[in-house]
Formats: structure tokens, sequence, C-alpha cells
């Protein structure tokens, strides 16, 4: 008994020693505000920032002194924290949240073909520039769903994605992974959107699509300020979003959309007032005024 | 005697029954033909006529567009009534001269013919080219680079695709039976460019009439006919080279590398044509087939008849069609409509009923092996394409992804419907664009 | 999957023929506990339950083999709760298992319940009017003899043609080799499986408890008397060439086959147990994607590349 006692605890006395040992000798200097910038960030190693992983980012903030206001995900507060650990002022940035511009899901859009084949934007917008006829519309194979890191978007049952503006931090993985570009990113304080992508005439986008931009001017019309029409698209002018909502009532096609008053058709998002209304002057930095 | 063949591969249904026995049929002019400029590997060519002008059979429409690329000529004589982007076999809308066809059919002053026995062979090398002679097997390659090998590849084999070991497709058959005599013109002038030593013409045994009449058109001539078994994918270069000679075309090298330049034997006919007759390639031999038409056939057709001109030719349809291939079942591509022109690579056109779309549901994949055992690159399909759902990209390509022959072997033997040609293509493309990018 | 259930009938009917009832009350307890709990799991994972596609009566099945036919009705769920739930479906369904489930619910049930597992009855062929004896396996009992006096049994059955049809004391799916190599034909003709991992599995058994017997034949049995007792034609036929956790190269396919066969004869001669079919086939089971990654059949083109431009 007491020889087992004794054995056993010499091992570990032993292996103790050589453990610590081990680790002085071989300790890698780190510096400490390294470790402290890492603890802030996220840890989701989304890439949004340009580098990859959280730490490598943490690590060109200390070594070479990258700007502290790129971990859009983490938000104002992040950025503030950074600045902090760095002893530099942060920059003000205007929050960024993703908006898939479409609602053509697959009843609402024409397809070219049944695409058969690896489920998967990329690869099937390889196959003829995609089964969509709308040469700009969401494919529906939910690529930018599985690229997301924070889950943030869904597949509706008809094959739409869909962001949840709650969710999205901007990381704009999903921008990356869209074949189509799809996807783009908005002033998180800017709620209304024209849900098109397609550069196509009237006539054109009517044959193949109910809720697309047929750039009739009437959301120009009704509040010029806020839309310009581009290359048969009207796109809403964020500086001016807040009187965008005339233009969203009078879409004959109804392609704008302000979220605050609901996702689009099929999504389980929901609708109605989102509380990001209600906490918008908490993170918002004044650009939303 | 055992037949040389390849390893990995499969016997699909040969399905050729319903065109083999039809007599090569020339295909009526439709009202308009659409000359798409992109009919081969390479650069588009470009226009060099204008709305409204009158061309003539072989006129030059499309000069070529680069050293890998071919002129595009007028198929037939009419008036250019557009030159805009129209749908292509791709999918996609590219650039194509419309022409309303007269009906006279006049043709152009041809080009001098040329003898092979004594013609420089630069000189025929450049008559290909002027012909606009692409791959006839599909593939569309420009003829005259294949011919073209850097001086540090001596090529010591010509080989001969006779094959045709896609289903349905009985083209390459007709041919070697009505017109050998013009095959072995074509083959003449491969022979007087590449100075070879060895000659051989692979036919896959299915075809024992067409082995039968090459062989007795072959003899004398340095020319072996070699049967080959039936299996898929026996006419694909590489596979072809294995089984004939035994080499294997090192992993992303050309059939040059191991001195073999492969022609297909409808490449061969056109050769002969512009070599000897100074014709330009704007006709060639394809076949209709499929359960949803209603009388299969060999039909000769200019290039640029939309494909519902040639179904039309062939009876119509029996039913709604519910996919339409252009090339043949393996490895052809599927079209969205039949308003699409034929081009030089059109070796087949086959359209299938509903019923005969099978469409299972996908499956989970239970690592049966089949897919490894059928892959005659010898790769791990199931596992390339597993990795590529995940995005590991890197993993994919170094499981061998791009040494996918994209034969479809796999997903036609993956008992749980899993698209996994279209997995690896997907993965070729993706590792391609990431090497661009640097 | 529906061609090896029809393989596997013959063997059941043998089965049923001469252990009566309570065989066939353990293969249906099984095959029913398996697609139950399968279509149990997929309901609450909210996945589409997928019993049709017979992956889970086939589990069931081949479980029912590895039992003995006495086997008490809880026993038979318990192993089916393990083969399809732990197993199976936990690591993600079919496919993507890295052991063969029944084999898993074996092993589990044969460590957990001894006692339950290793009493067997003696075969009483239906008609036969005896009541149901109990017996050892020829296997267990040259193991008893060897552990206790150095020596085979004397009396070891040295009937081949018996044991061949199925006259001796076993599991369900050790009774009748005959029956077992009908249905292992059956799938090869079918091209269900491939010939390489059978013919490596057992000629590695032959060849090596061949060397054995040669060297000391009173202490190690013959290899007729390995091939034709326990699981090793169930195991070699039905369990090893189980494609989801077997290699998928041929070469692969070859060396598993191999491994089995040398895992099997050690454990059978040296090991604990007197049977080692199941822990081999496990064993090997976990060497699986190792032999995958390490044994890729070389790619069309590669030979030449090595020869030319690197020599």
């Amino acid at each position: 008994m007491i020889a087992a006692v004794v054995s056993l605890g010499g091992i570990g006395l032993a292996a103790a020693l050589a453990l610590g040992a081990a680790a002085r000798k071989f300790a890698v200097e780190v510096d400490p505000r390294e470790a402290a910038i890492l603890e802030v960030l996220s840890g989701a190693n989304c890439g949004a920032c340009g580098y990859p992983g959280c730490s490598a980012y943490a690590k060109a903030v200390v070594e070479e002194g990258v700007s502290p206001a790129l971990c859009t995900p983490g938000g104002q507060a992040t950025i503030e924290a950074i600045a902090g650990i760095m002893g530099v002022s942060a920059e003000a940035s205007e929050p960024e949240v993703a908006v898939v511009r479409c609602q053509g899901d697959n009843r609402k859009a024409q397809l070219k073909y049944r695409y058969l084949g690896l489920v998967d934007c990329n690869a099937a917008q390889r196959v003829a520039d995609g089964p969509k006829a709308c040469p700009g519309g969401c494919l529906g194979l939910g690529s930018c769903e599985r690229a997301c890191p924070f889950g943030a978007i869904e597949m509706t049952p008809d094959g739409l994605a869909v962001i949840n503006r709650e969710l999205c931090t901007g990381c704009r993985k999903c921008v990356s992974v869209c074949p189509r570009n799809v996807i783009a990113m908005t002033p998180r304080s800017a709620t209304t959107h024209v849900l098109c992508n397609s550069h196509d005439k009237g006539a054109v986008v009517r044959k193949y699509c109910q809720v697309g931009c047929i750039a009739c001017q009437i959301c120009k019309k009704n509040a010029p300020e806020a839309y310009v029409i581009e290359d048969f698209l009207a796109r809403v002018v964020y500086e001016h979003h807040d009187q965008a909502g005339p233009g969203v009532e009078k879409c004959p096609t109804s392609c704008i959309r302000d979220f605050r008053f609901g996702y689009p058709e099929g999504s389980s998002f929901g609708g109605g007032e989102l509380p990001s209304e209600k906490n918008a002057p908490d993170e918002g930095t004044g650009t939303a005024g | 005697m055992r037949l040389k063949t390849f390893s990995g591969g499969l016997h699909p249904p040969d399905s050729k029954e319903f065109s083999a026995g039809c007599p090569i049929e020339d295909c009526p002019l439709p009202e308009e033909l659409v000359v798409p400029l992109s009919q081969h590997i390479g650069a588009p060519a470009k226009p060099v006529v204008q709305v409204g002008d009158r061309v003539l059979r072989g006129q030059v429409i499309g000069e070529s567009g680069g050293f890998v690329s071919v002129p595009v000529h007028a198929p037939t004589s009419g008036e250019v009534v557009a030159v805009e982007p129209r749908l292509h076999p791709s999918g996609r809308e590219l650039p194509a001269v419309v022409i309303r066809v007269d009906g006279e059919d006049s043709a152009a002053e041809p080009m001098s013919a040329l003898d092979p026995a004594t013609a420089e062979p630069d000189a025929l090398k450049d008559r290909i080219r002027e012909a606009g002679i692409v791959g006839m097997g599909g593939a569309t390659f420009p003829t005259h680079v294949k011919l073209s090998p850097p001086p540090e590849k001596p090529i010591d084999t010509l080989i001969l695709n006779g094959v045709e070991c896609e289903p349905f497709l009985t083209a390459d058959h007709r041919l070697m039976l009505e017109e050998g005599e013009k095959i072995l013109d074509g083959i003449a002038v491969l022979q007087r460019i590449l100075g070879v030593e060895k000659t051989y013409l692979g036919i896959e045994a299915n075809k024992p009439d067409a082995i039968d009449q090459m062989s007795a058109l072959c003899s004398g001539r340095n020319i072996e006919v070699v049967p080959l078994e039936v299996k898929y994918p026996q006419g694909a270069e590489k596979q072809l080279i294995c089984a004939i000679t035994g080499r294997e075309v090192p992993s992303g090298g050309l059939p040059m590398d191991v001195g073999v330049v492969v022609q297909n034997v409808g490449t061969c006919a056109a050769i002969a044509d512009a070599v000897l007759r100074g014709l330009p390639l704007v006709e060639r031999i394809a076949t209709v087939s499929g359960d949803a038409v209603v009388q299969p056939k060999n039909l000769r057709i200019r290039v640029g008849m939309s494909l519902a001109h040639l179904v039309e030719i062939c009876g119509g349809t029996r039913v709604e069609p519910a996919k339409i291939i252009m090339g043949g079942p393996m490895m052809g591509m599927a079209q969205l409509s039949l308003d699409v022109p034929a081009t030089r690579g059109t070796s087949g056109l086959l359209l299938f009923s509903e019923e005969k779309v099978v469409r299972r549901p996908e499956g989970p994949c239970i690592r049966c092996a089949r897919c490894v055992q059928a892959c005659p690159a010898r790769l791990l399909p199931t596992t390339i394409a597993a990795y590529t759902r995940l995005d590991m990209m890197d993993e994919a390509e170094q499981l061998g992804a791009l040494d996918c022959i994209e034969c479809g072997c796999c997903s036609y033997i993956c008992p749980a419907a899993l698209p996994l040609v279209q997995t690896i293509r997907h993965a070729k493309a993706a590792i391609m664009a990431r090497r661009r990018k640097g | 999957m529906r061609q090896v259930i029809f393989a596997l009938l013959p063997a059941c009917a043998v089965a049923v023929y001469m252990f009566g009832l309570p065989a066939l009350v353990t293969l249906v307890l099984c095959t029913a506990g398996c697609i139950g709990f399968e279509a149990g799991c997929q309901k609450l994972m909210r996945r589409p339950v997928a019993i049709a596609d017979g992956s889970a009566a086939l589990t069931g099945i081949l479980l029912a083999m590895n039992l003995p036919p006495s086997s008490p009705w809880w026993l038979s769920l318990l192993g089916a709760f393990v083969a399809i739930v732990i197993a199976k479906q936990i690591y993600g369904g079919l496919g993507y298992n890295p052991f063969n489930p029944a084999l898993v619910a074996r092993v589990v049930l044969l460590i957990s319940f001894p006692v339950q597992m290793t009493t067997w009855t003696a075969p009483t062929p239906i008609g036969s009017g005896l009541d149901a004896v109990t017996t050892a396996t020829p296997l267990g009992r040259a193991k008893e003899a060897v552990m206790l006096h150095g020596a085979l049994p004397a009396d070891l059955p040295s009937g081949f043609l018996g044991s061949f049809l199925g006259d001796i004391g076993g599991c369900l799916g050790e009774v009748s080799v005959f029956a077992l190599l009908l249905g292992g034909l059956f799938l090869l003709w079918k091209r269900v499986i491939s010939w390489h991992i059978p013919v490596s599995f057992v000629g590695t058994v032959i060849v090596l408890s061949g060397i054995f017997w040669l060297v000391d034949p009173q202490r190690y049995p013959d290899p007729l008397f390995h091939l034709v007792t326990g699981g090793l034609m169930l195991g070699a036929f039905f369990m090893a060439t189980d494609m989801v956790t077997s290699p998928v190269t041929t070469k692969g396919m070859l060396v598993f086959g191999v491994g089995c066969g040398l895992l099997t004869v050690l454990i059978r001669l040296f090991g604990g147990y007197p049977e080692g079919v199941s822990f081999a086939i496990l064993l090997m089971n976990a060497a699986t994607p190792l032999i995958d990654r390490y044994l890729k059949p070389k790619k069309f083109g590669l030979v030449q590349e090595k020869g030319g431009a690197h020599a």
C-alpha cells in the first residue's frame, strides 16, 4: 500500500516537474495585448476583417498596427474595446448588414431549366449561367446559408435566401460566396431596400418574374430624393432612406420592401416591427439620423 | 483473342440498334441558319460579314481569333439577316451570324486542291486551319493545333478514333461504312503531316461490319485496324491510347507527351474534303435518336441548322421530350430548347421522354465503391465529391480531381444517384479558378 | 440491401428449422426492433424516415444471426437499440457509421451479458421430438480444453458434413455453413459484393490456422474445423463485406480481408474468447479510414510521370 502510494506519487511529481520545466523552456512570447484583443473578439473566425481568423487579426493589430475598426461583426463595442487596449482612438463606423436583393422564389420567378446536380449555387451557375431565367436572381441552393458563420441566413421552402437582420454581423462571407452578386452590404439603419438584382429592361423582367424591378420610375416620382434608377434597376439612396416610404407603397411589383414591416414571403423570421428598430439608438453612431 | 481495352469503365446498353442500320441521309435546308461564331475550343471567330451581305457556301463569315481558333464559313448561300447573340448549345447567348437561306446553295470558289503526297506539311496544316477543321468527336478542339506538336515531342503513332463508345450514336459507324475511302484520304494527309511510323484505327467490337469494311480498305496501307472491347469510355482519348499502345498519358499531360496524336474518323473525312477538294467544314454527320423521336436517322447536316429542324426531318417527336441532349447520353450537353443551332461538334441529338429520364432522389453514399471500380482514371470519385461538398478543394485536388476526364461513369453507376461527376466538375472549375487567381 | 436480405434467407430458414420457435422469435424481435428504432430515431431527428431502404431490416437480421437462439426478448431489443441508435444513427445514419452496427451490438451484449450470450441450445430439428438441450459450441469446447489441459478434446466433432449442413450449437448464423455459402455465392453472382474480402478473409484463416495445425495438431484444430465452426462464413460474406465499414479500393479490400483473417485466428487460438470473428471485423473497421487513405489506386497516368520527370 505504502509502496504504491510512494511510487505513484513519485511518478506524478517527476512528471509535474518535467512539464513545468518544459513549459518554461519552450514558452512562446506573446504580447499580452494580443491575448487581450483575442478575448474581446467574438472568436467566430469569420474573416470579415480580411485575416484568417480572430487570432491572426489580433496579431496584426498588435504587430502591424492595423486599424482596430476592421471587426465589423463585433460592432462598435468591440472596436472601442480594441482601441482601448491599443490606446488609440476609435473611429466611428456605420455597422452594416447584408441584404438579399431578390424576392423571386421558385413560385414567383421563372426557371430556365430544371437543375439536377450538386446543391451549390456556384455549381449551378456554371450550367448555362444558372437555372433561373433571371440573370441576377437568387438561385436558392443555399451556398450563402452554408457559408454564414452566424446562422443568420435561411432558405425559404420555395428557394429564396433571407438574411436575418438581427443575427447578421456584416462579415460579408455570403457576399463573397454568392455567384450572382445578389447579396449587398447596406447600412444597418437603412431598412428599405429594392429587392431586385436584374438589370434587364422592364418588359423582359415581367416575363420571368412577378416581383422584379421593371424600372417604371414610380418610386422615384413619389420619393425623388430616396431613389435612383441605374441601368433599369432602382436603388435606394441610403443617405435618404428615411424618405423612401412612399416608394414602397406605390411600387407596382412590390419589389421594394421596408424590413420593419416584415421579411419576404415564406421566411420564418416573421414580420412586424423589428427589435433592431427599438435598439437602433444603442448601436447607431449618429449617422442614421 | 482477348480484345484490347483499358482498366475501369462500364457497359451501358449501347442502344445503337435504332439508327445503326439507317444509311446517311442528306438533311434538307431550312429557311434560316444560325451559325455560331464559337464552334470550337479557343478564341471565338470574329465576324467579317454585315447584315444585308449575300454569302455563298464555303465563304468565310468569321475570321479566326488567334492560334487556338479557326475561321467559320457560310454553310449555304443566302443573305445575312443578323449578327447578334443567339442561344448557343452551351446555354449562353453567344455571337452568331444568322443567314436567310436562298435555297440555291451556290458555292463559293473552292480553295485549290492539294496533293497530300507532295504538299509541304505546313501547307497542309494551314489548309486544315483555313477549312475550319476541329475535333469532330464532340470536343471541337482545333485540329491544326493538335497537329503542331513542339519539336521536342516527337510523334511516332497516329491513332484514328472510330470507337464511338457513346450509346445511341452511330454517325461514325455509318461514315466508316459508307465513306471509308474518304477517311483513308484523310489518314494519308495526317500521315504526311506527322510523318508517323505507325497508324492504328480503333473500332469497338460492336461494329463488326465497320471493322470488316475498314480492314479491307486499309490492307496494304500500313494502317492497322484494332478491334476493341465494347466498354465505355473506350473512345476517350487517353483510354484509347492506353488500350492500343499500352502507353499512359501522364497526369496533366497530352497525348503528344507519349508520342501519339488521336483523330476522330469524322475529322479525317473533313480533312480529306479540305485538302483534296478544297472544301471548308460546313457539314457533318449526326445521329438523331432517342425514344421521343419518331424515326431515328443518321443525317448529313449543315452547321447552323436548328435542332428543331433536325427533329422535324426525323418525323417530329412522339411525345413531349423531357430531356434534349446534344452529343451522346454520357457526356453530351443537355439543351434548354430545340431552338439551338447544330455546330461542328454535334455528333448526335437525343430526345428522351419523361419515362426514360430516370430521376431518383439522392441517397446517402454507402461506400459501395462502384464508382471507384468504374473510374477509368482510377480516382476515388465518391471521396473527391465528399471533399468538394465540404469545400475542401486542396484535398480534392490532391486526390486527383483534375485528372477526371468527366466521362460520367461514376454518376451512371452510383446506386444512390449522387451527382458525382457534376460535383467533380465543380471541383475542377473551382480549383482552376483558384489557380488563376494565384 | 434487398438482395443481401434475400441471400440471408436460407440461413434463416436453417436456423429456424434447427432451433425452432425461439430462433424465429429472436429473428422477428431483432428485425422489428431495428426497424422501429430506425424509424423512431429518424422521426426524432426530423429526417426523412428511410426504413424502406431495407438497411435497418438487414441490420436486424444480421444481429439475430449473431445471437444465441435462446436469447431472452430483452436481449434482442437491447441489441437492436445498440445497433441502430448507438452504432448507426448517432453517427449520422446510413453511410456514416464507422463500425458495423450489428457487430457493435453483438460485442456490447457479449461483454455485458456473457451468460445469456453464451447459453447455447443444441440443434433440435423440428419434428425430432426433443426438448431444448443446452450444449457448448465446438469452438468453446476447444478453447476450454486447451486452456485447462493444454490439448484439444478427443471428441471434437470431426464430422465435417454435420457442421457444414448445420448440426452444431451456436448462434443462429453459425449453424449452417452451407446455407450461408449459398447466400454468399448468390451475392457474388449478383455482384452485390466483390470476391476480394471473403476470399482474402477465409484464405488467411485457412493458411494461418493450417500453419499452426501443422506445427502442433494436438493443440491447434485443423483449418477445416475453423472454416465450418463459428461465425467465419457469416462474417466473411455478410459482415466484413458491409460496404459502409470496409475500404473502397481493391487493394484496401484485400488488406482488410487479410487483417480480419489474421485477427480471427489469433483471437481464436490465443485470445480470451473462443470466437474472434466479430472482434476482428470491428478492429479492421476501425482501420478502414487508414487503409483507404494509404491504399489509393494508382491514378491513370501516374506511372510514366514517375519514370520520366523524376528519374
